[in-house]
């Protein structure tokens, strides 16, 4: 299917997943269900995927759209370094997460989900795909053009311009060009 | 894609409208406060800031965030008490009342059709809630209600609903159906034809209220089968729960609790019953769906968004199959007769025992009823696609293919029977690309043409693969029969005939969003020569922004064209067209001012000249109104978002003195 980068696609799903898990953890644990410390590793897990996630990864091509406030969490995923930057990992590490979800009912659905999406995210790694984090951009200082190598220091050495101003009779006896236009006396 | 991106009205705000229904409804159902207020609190707060926004806007003496130019001048001018100014500020004064008005009037002309269909929707969205809320609360359920309390009705309650919104939500995508409801509506009345432009947004509503509903429905079962699991595991005979759980081992047919062993745990349960195996795969396919028709997928991948969307098939199968094992039980009839719940409840330890007169209750599930609602719609879908194909069938021949040097290819075909107007955009399908891929473009040619011609963009995939086979790379002459087939399904969307009704049109495009303005202005250039109707438009102002040069050309060719004829006819003032360019690099810069002086521009060839940067919309606006005072000025955008609530203020601003701007955003 074209030049899709399936890590975006994978983020999405993750993101969900997380939020499923941990939707399920809440229900099993607030119900005091049976198998309750399952519904609680699921409230953990859904947790931790949702922020490992929730920073945007910057796109190969193309520009990368920001979820809101993400750029606290780009720094803090940021810091893993490869483990964050590594897609088989977080495939792995998705794939981990899911299973002990699969002992309840409440965290079923979560634990199916991320499993696609640990699914997807191989995909994206065998496609040669990585995070990378987005960063503001700091913008260079304003340069001046590359023709002004210095502003001069001094005045020019000509006189003010009151006195510059040439009569219009006088005109054929002016040696330079006026820098303004040339009027009768005001 | 190519093609122009529609500026539509989105309004979530629908959402939060319909709120206003759910708050008269507060004291009317104190039991189920909590429902709406969930259901309404983020629409409540919607509806509470734009009430208070409107009403801030009607007193002159309101706060305002975005104050313009004018409004501070009017304050200042209002602190002079003198005689003069006073005359004025009460002049003044009852003009923005009446403008008030008429921004309302306005707002309620184009919205009000739009509001109210969403909160007839919300509306039997809680009717439904409620009613079949209150349907499980009798007592032939008496005895489920026993071992699941209120979670039956709080998982039955959102099944209705989706029965519902799943019913509604094939509608808005059989757009050969909605083509034809348009063209019937067209005639009484435009406004509720163009209500029919925003299809997709109501799709996306209803969708999302089905993940809604899903969410509460799934949450409910979760707390129903760990309810059933607990009483068929209370191994203590004086327990009704158990009781009830043991009703039905002799014939497996008269039970109550689906869980029918206790060696058994909910999870296996739910893989081995139809109810909850389906139930998983149509939640799997939501939510993929769901996941991949995020903002970002979609306008980047739209390949994996189309393909994914393609798991609703799966979807509505295992809808309709998923009340199929009749897992919803209650007493039946005849065992009601016999059996009275109230009276015999407490006497379970004795139940059809001699002696008594209450014996063993007798259960039995409801038939699944999901298929009485999408079976209506799932039928017109498959007729929609079948319409599809039928008109991917018919011939389109290419006649002409230009390669613009913008990357921008347009293709001029020929179909017979092909009807357009102004404003319309097809799907175009070609098979030797891909079978399953259709894509909009809006139509560049006039409906007065006796070809159709669409400009595309080429951005990716199927678009490069269109140039490659239109000969794109190749600079022989290709012969006709090479190109490639060609479908086209359409046109659709609402005409914009509404530009031929104002004198002064404005005329906004944003980049590619030029591409409408093109059929609009070869048509009413048709009407005004060659077909000598007496056309109301009377001159025509065009703004066109454009980030870089190269996106001119296609155009620029139309626009000289256009030019050398007016000249020609004397009509060179019908037209005034400014293009700007927003961004531009040093060396190009360096160029232009050398070209200064040149009678034509040097990037476009036109005789206007290309300006630099973003236009100043109030000096724009401010010279059209001193040059046509009194009259009703129609301002068309095709663009960015940001633009439309720019030029929205604007033609507020301006409505004042003396010529009244009409923002139409709805037509692109």
């Amino acid at each position: 299917m074209g030049k899709i980068e399936w890590a975006m696609w994978a983020n999405e799903q993750a993101l969900a997943a997380g939020l499923i898990y941990a939707t399920g953890g809440i229900v099993g644990v607030a119900g005091q269900f049976r198998g309750w410390q399952f519904a609680a590793f699921g409230i953990a897990a859904g947790v931790f995927v949702c922020l490992l996630e929730y920073p945007r990864s910057k796109r190969a091509k193309g520009t990368s759209v920001e979820r809101t406030g993400q750029y606290c969490f780009t720094v803090c995923v940021k810091a893993f370094g490869p483990l964050t930057r590594n897609y088989y990992f977080r495939a792995f590490l998705h794939a981990a997460l899911c299973v002990p979800g699969g002992f309840m009912l409440a965290t079923v659905l979560g634990s199916v989900c991320l499993a696609i999406a640990s699914l997807i995210y191989l995909s994206a790694a065998i496609h040669g795909e990585h995070w990378e984090p987005i960063l503001p951009r700091t913008e260079p200082p304003k340069r001046v053009g590359e023709s002004i190598k210095e502003p001069p220091q001094n005045p020019p050495p000509r006189p003010p311009p009151e006195l510059r101003r040439k009569k219009v009779d006088n005109l054929e006896t002016a040696a330079y060009d006026n820098p303004m236009s040339v009027t009768i006396n005001e | 894609m190519g093609g122009c991106s529609r500026v539509r009205n989105t309004a979530a705000v629908g959402l939060c409208h319909g709120c206003v229904f759910y708050v008269t409804l507060l004291p009317v159902l104190p039991p189920l406060q909590a429902t709406v207020l969930i259901q309404s609190s983020p629409g409540l707060l919607g509806v509470l800031w734009i009430s208070l926004r409107a009403t801030w806007d009607s007193s002159p003496a309101g706060l305002h965030n975005d104050q313009t130019t004018r409004e501070r001048q009017w304050r200042r001018s209002t602190l002079r008490y003198q005689r003069g100014h006073r005359a004025e500020f009460v002049r003044r004064r009852v003009s923005k009342a009446q403008l008030k008005l008429n921004i309302m009037g306005n707002f309620a002309a184009n919205e009000g059709l739009s509001i109210f269909v969403i909160l007839v929707w919300l509306g039997i969205n809680v009717f439904l809630f409620v009613h079949f809320y209150m349907a499980f609360l009798f007592d032939r359920y008496y005895y489920t209600r026993v071992i699941l309390g209120h979670a039956l009705s709080w998982a039955r309650a959102p099944a209705a609903c989706l029965n519902f919104n799943c019913m509604l939500i094939l509608l808005p995508v059989c757009r050969n159906l909605l083509s034809f409801l348009r063209g019937s509506i067209q005639h009484c009345s435009r406004t509720a034809a163009r209500q029919l432009d925003r299809n997709i947004t109501f799709h996306k509503l209803v969708a999302y209220m089905i993940a809604f509903h899903t969410a509460i429905h799934i949450i409910a079962h979760l707390f129903n089968f760990e309810r059933f699991m607990d009483s068929q595991l209370m191994i203590n005979s004086s327990s009704l729960p158990y009781v009830l759980s043991q009703i039905g081992n002799n014939d497996n047919r008269s039970y109550l609790n689906p869980i029918r062993s206790n060696e058994t745990n909910p999870t296996i349960v739910m893989f081995t019953s139809i109810a909850g195996l389906t139930g998983v795969v149509i939640t799997l396919a939501l939510i993929l769906i769901i996941t991949s028709s995020m903002e970002v997928i979609r306008r980047s991948y739209f390949e994996v968004f189309w393909f994914t969307h393609h798991l609703f098939i799966v979807f509505f199968i295992g809808l309709v199959l998923h009340g199929a094992g009749c897992i919803v039980r209650g007493q039946t009839i005849e065992s009601e007769k016999v059996h009275n719940p109230i009276e015999c409840h407490s006497q379970f330890e004795t139940w059809g025992q001699n002696g008594t007169n209450c014996p063993e209750p007798v259960f039995a599930g409801n038939p699944p009823m999901t298929w009485k609602w999408v079976v209506g719609p799932m039928f017109l879908y498959v007729c929609e696609r079948l319409v599809r194909f039928y008109r991917s069938q018919q011939k389109v021949v290419i006649t002409k293919v230009v390669m613009h040097p913008s990357k921008t290819l347009e293709l001029q075909m020929k179909k017979k029977g092909f009807k357009m107007e102004v404003g319309q955009y097809v799907f175009i399908q070609c098979p030797s690309i891909s079978q399953l891929e259709w894509h909009p473009f809006t139509l560049t040619s006039a409906p007065e043409e006796d070809h159709l011609s669409v400009h595309i963009r080429i951005v990716g995939d199927w678009t490069q693969a269109i140039y490659t086979a239109c000969g794109g790379d190749k600079t022989v002459v290709l012969d006709a029969w090479t190109l490639p087939k060609m479908a086209v399904d359409g046109p659709f969307g609402t005409a914009s005939e509404d530009v031929f009704r104002y004198e002064v049109v404005m005329l906004v495009g944003a980049g590619i969003g030029v591409t409408p303005f093109a059929s609009v202005l070869k048509s009413v250039w048709y009407k005004h020569v060659q077909e000598n109707k007496n056309v109301f438009t009377k001159k025509i102002y065009f703004y066109w922004l454009c980030p870089e040069t190269q996106a001119f050309e296609w155009f620029a060719d139309l626009l000289q064209s256009l030019e050398r004829q007016m000249t020609e006819k004397n009509m060179s003032d019908f037209l005034s067209y400014n293009i700007y360019l927003t961004r531009w690099k040093d060396a190009e810069a360096a160029h232009l001012r050398v070209q200064y002086e040149a009678e034509d521009d040097p990037i476009t060839g036109l005789k206007q000249k290309t300006r630099y940067g973003k236009p100043n919309w109030e000096n724009e606006f401010s010279a059209i109104a001193t040059q046509h005072p009194g009259s009703k000025v129609g301002v068309f955008l095709c663009g960015p978002t940001a633009l439309a609530t720019a030029l929205g203020k604007q033609c507020h601003s301006h409505t004042e003195s003396g010529a009244e701007f009409i923002f139409n955003k709805e037509n692109f």
